[in-house]
């Protein structure tokens, strides 16, 4: 940036406030805003902060049920899980930091979401990631990918909370931009729950935690909510560092605060920083605070009152506590090793007073930060190109070899063998991993219950582009058959909502379009949306990504399943049985289409919300009654790809009888294969009876080969040491 | 009998420890770095984790802690004292066992259910195992390669090699460089032990392995009277 260009540009401008919002400012004061009160309308007011783009479309999903017990709006979602104890859960994106410093990026990803689920008073159990990359055979992916799975092993293990997997994708459209999702799950009993509240008038705001330093000023509003050019290098000094090690010990503080009782609120230290923990506590109370930024400890000296407001140096707590309480509170903090300050006092009347040493540098209505925010309903327009992308189904010359598409879809780094990032990740912490990373759900028990928790997270770009309503449903129906099959009943859903420019018609579009398509699906199964994040902006030189909403959701099995499903369970003489719909003939968007034809077009197929919850419900059974000890759920590269990873998770082979190639790899919802002992057939075929759900038997397990076998000259096999050997190279063999 | 369970500051697998001690039927107590007295308990645990960030180096910082008066007392005294992890590395910085752990050979964090061998079962880790059984419990760790010098002359002190599912030790099953595959070593006394990989995350079979029990078990044995 050159000095003439600072010299002749607003400091609105330089901030991201546009002139209109600025105006706004001038209105809610009554005069024009100090520096500092402009740094922190202009990270409030931020598209990552307020939501300003997606708010008018957001209102649509549904967020009620009897076991909400808090929705969306605070630090995360808390539903009633039954016996006094309660989860929450939170998905959050950091997509931005991930491109311009992948490792600091994803380990402060991974800060940020466990401190929302531990500022609601939960001990965080769990922690899954939804990362998706340019092509692996790009060297500057490879650099990516690695620092971004070292950033989540890096700052996870550390910290000491398990990652149980989520979902690894390659695509080229996510080169300039790659996405980087994290979901935490937290439990708790009912009476530690905390909200973001500033409590009381005469309430103390104490600072917990790091330091506040020069990092990460303007990461909400610079970096989160700008595109990208080919000058984003520049903006690494706005990516925040993480110390696990100082986020560990907040965790046990405020553990053992809450257990103690000692606090009336507490608000995590996140995106906009010190501004947003002052503010929005105390909009939510009905009160006004007076703040001295002089007592703020500090990492290095001569900070202004603007970058102490803007800081968004990681590990921070502000906890709002009772006068009476304040000496306890302190000698907790003094216990676990952390700072704690003495920041702000609570007051009524809805003012908030922000001095540096001994003058007032900002003082605005607390709500107004909040609360006043701008809306912006932007124009939304149905892609032109749409109808065209629908039409533009796949041609083959020729009909493929089986054997040979298989076995390039399981080279494929977007369906082969995660293990090279999971096994970095500790996944076994607390003991509480009953299903861990490579099924289709995870699943964890609570200690001191019966009860098992499942979590599934979903995205899928491609279908997403290809119709956002079908496949914003479809990723609903999809996470929560992935729950279903390990005997859980879905009960709650988070989102990611990851998209283009929101200026762009046809992103709104994309945008409201998605919301539907989750929000239909969400009404058909009872589950509330309880939280979400959007993240906006992600393209670089105008090109947007694929509209990627990410899904994660929760399931509650009470009790548990004794042998919960796996994928890795099926052996020899059990049969192949497909459960759902047969005859799936659609490759639109699917895995086939693009690795064999480096092709996207066509309209993927509507879910069938009846068809859905009935396979849900087979699936509970199947868990709950132990018939079918492997499951697994059809998505990327169809049955053909679903039955290889069973053979080779179970080391068996399979002989199974197809009509022809498109239904191996078409990419239908709503199924999934069980490896059915015979003695338990007539079992499992009465429940899908039950349920009005078609099942095919296919064939059998055995031998060890994969073996497609019509009688017809298609019929084909793969060796199962070959498919083996291909599938676990996917990664490493190009991560050299 | 009660083990102290020490927790430093960024230990993590404190209550895993805990678990598994309750499902060997023993007791644990966690305590906190900066206790001096521990004349109440009858053996020490130092869990896995990263103590003090493990900032400057793994258990570097951890060695000073003033609980590690208490476990060297413990140590010289003969009562058992076990170190799991990150709790190895710090026996190993405070020189109550031989040698050192640095980064595995492949420069990853390896988390993965492994195979060891039991070799001697003079220790406070492997008193009630057979010697040659294997064992598959879970590997957690980035610093998990043991070196140290003249390997041979501590044959008598290894308490456990990584092995294949038959239990050959080879360079194939050796996970993270560690010289002559050592994943467990005792002092010469056996009554201090560090291992690398967590036998406490073996000890349930809904969470896929009970392999572990065996060396809880022998830990919880040898704090008991006769053993002492």
């Amino acid at each position: 940036m050159s000095d003439d260009v600072t010299t002749e540009e607003p400091v609105h401008r330089l901030l991201g406030l546009t002139d209109h919002e600025y105006e706004s400012i001038e209105g809610i004061l009554e005069r024009a805003p100090s520096d500092a009160e402009l740094a922190m309308y202009s990270v409030m007011w931020s598209e990552h902060c307020s939501y300003k783009s997606s708010r008018p479309h957001l209102g649509r999903f549904p967020s009620q049920a009897p076991w909400v017990v808090v929705g969306p709006g605070e630090n995360a979602g808390v539903v009633d899980i039954g016996d006094g104890w309660l989860a929450a859960l939170r998905i959050e994106s950091h997509n931005h930091p991930s491109f311009v410093e992948p490792y600091q990026g994803a380990a402060t990803g991974v800060g940020g979401i466990l401190r929302d689920v531990f500022t609601m008073g939960a001990r965080p159990i769990a922690l899954w990631n939804q990362i998706r990359f340019g092509s692996l055979d790009h060297p500057h992916t490879r650099y990516l990918f690695s620092g971004v799975v070292a950033g989540i092993a890096g700052y996870g293990n550390a910290v000491g909370v398990p990652t149980l997997g989520g979902e690894i994708a390659f695509d080229p459209v996510y080169a300039g931009n790659p996405l980087v999702n994290v979901m935490c799950l937290g439990v708790l009993k009912r009476d530690q729950l905390v909200l973001g509240t500033a409590g009381e008038e005469g309430s103390i705001a104490v600072l917990l935690g790091n330091a506040t330093g020069r990092d990460g000023i303007g990461g909400a509003s610079v970096l989160a909510s700008a595109s990208f050019d080919e000058d984003s290098g520049t903006k690494r000094p706005s990516v925040q560092v993480g110390d696990p090690f100082e986020e560990k010990k907040l965790i046990e503080a405020c553990l053992e605060l809450y257990e103690k009782g000692l606090v009336v609120g507490v608000q995590d230290l996140g995106a906009a920083g010190l501004s947003c923990a002052v503010s929005e506590p105390a909009a939510r109370a009905d009160m006004g605070m007076d703040v001295d930024l002089g007592a703020v400890h500090t990492r290095e000296p001569d900070m202004t009152a603007p970058e102490l407001l803007m800081s968004e140096s990681q590990e921070r707590m502000m906890a709002f506590v009772a006068p009476e309480r304040l000496d306890e509170v302190l000698a907790v903090a003094k216990k676990w090793e952390i700072d704690a300050a003495v920041v702000g006092t609570v007051r009524t009347g809805g003012t908030l007073t922000i001095r540096h040493d001994g003058e007032v540098v900002a003082e605005m209505p607390a709500a107004s930060l909040s609360e006043d925010a701008p809306v912006y309903d932007r124009p939304l327009g149905e892609p032109h190109w749409l109808e065209n992308v629908w039409d533009n189904t796949m041609q083959l010359m020729r009909p493929p070899s089986i054997d040979e598409a298989l076995l390039r879809l399981l080279d494929d780094p977007s369906i082969g063998d995660p293990k090279w990032a999971y096994e970095q990740y500790d996944h076994m912490l607390f003991l509480n991993t009953v299903v861990g990373p490579g099924h289709d759900g995870s699943l964890v028990r609570v200690k001191g219950t019966r009860k098992g928790l499942a979590v599934s997270t979903d995205g899928n770009g491609r279908q997403c582009y290809l119709d956002p309503r079908r496949g914003g449903a479809r990723l609903v129906y999809e996470a929560a058959l992935n729950v279903a099959l390990t005997g859980a009943e879905p009960i709650a859903v988070v989102d990611n909502l990851n998209f283009g420019n929101p200026e762009k018609p046809e992103v709104m579009w994309q945008f409201r379009e998605t919301i539907e398509g989750i929000s239909e699906a969400c009404e058909m199964l009872s589950t509330p949306v309880v939280g979400g994040n959007v993240s906006f902006y992600n393209e670089t030189e105008g090109n947007d990504i694929y509209p990627t909403p990410v899904v994660g959701l929760l399931g509650l099995a009470d009790p548990m399943p004794e042998s919960p499903p796996r994928l890795d369970r099926a052996a020899e003489g059990m049969e192949v049985w497909l459960i759902g719909p047969p005859g799936a003939r659609n490759l639109a968007g699917s895995a086939f289409e693009q690795v064999i034809a480096g092709h996207v077009g066509g309209r993927p197929d509507a879910p069938d919300a009846f068809m859905a919850q009935g396979v849900i419900e087979v699936a509970i059974e199947n868990a709950k009654q132990g018939l079918a000890p492997a499951v697994h759920d059809l998505s990327d590269g169809g049955f053909a790809v679903a039955l290889a990873e069973m053979c080779i998770a179970s080391g068996v082979g399979a002989t199974v009888d197809f009509s022809d190639w498109i239904g191996l790899f078409a990419e239908n919802p709503h199924r999934f294969i069980a490896a059915v002992p015979p003695e338990h057939a007539d079992a499992l075929q009465a429940i899908a009876d039950h349920y009005d759900v078609p099942v095919t038997r296919k064939g059998h397990f055995g031998g060890d080969e994969i073996r497609f076998d019509n009688g017809g000259p298609e019929s084909t096999s793969v060796s199962l040491e070959q498919a083996t050997a291909t599938w676990q190279g996917a990664i490493p063999r190009r991560m050299g | 009998m009660k083990a102290a369970v020490v927790v430093f500051p960024g230990t993590n697998c404190e209550h895993d420890v805990m678990w598994a001690l309750d499902v060997a039927g023993s007791e644990g107590e966690l305590v906190w770095h900066r206790e001096t007295d521990l004349s109440e308990f009858d053996g020490i645990v130092l869990p896995g984790g990263f103590a003090h960030g493990d900032y400057l180096r793994t258990g570097a910082i951890a060695r000073f802690s003033p609980v590690m008066a208490e476990v060297r007392r413990f140590a010289e005294a003969g009562k058992p004292v076990l170190g799991i992890c990150n709790g190895f590395q710090i026996l190993c910085e405070a020189h109550l066992l031989p040698g050192a752990l640095h980064e595995n050979r492949d420069l990853n964090f390896i988390c993965r259910p492994i195979h060891v061998r039991v070799e001697s079962t003079n220790t406070v880790l492997t008193r009630a195992a057979e010697p040659g059984q294997v064992l598959q419990i879970p590997l957690n760790s980035y610093e998990g390669n043991y070196t140290v010098a003249e390997v041979d002359a501590m044959d008598a002190q290894v308490a456990a090699r990584y092995c294949d599912a038959d239990g050959t030790v080879s360079d194939a099953t050796n996970p993270n460089g560690s010289v002559g595959s050592i994943a467990a070593i005792a002092n010469s006394a056996g009554n201090v032990a560090g291992i690398m990989p967590h036998p406490e995350r073996a000890v349930e079979e809904v969470l896929g392995s009970t392999d572990g029990l065996v060396m809880v078990r022998s830990f919880v044995e040898s704090m008991e009277p006769a053993h002492v």
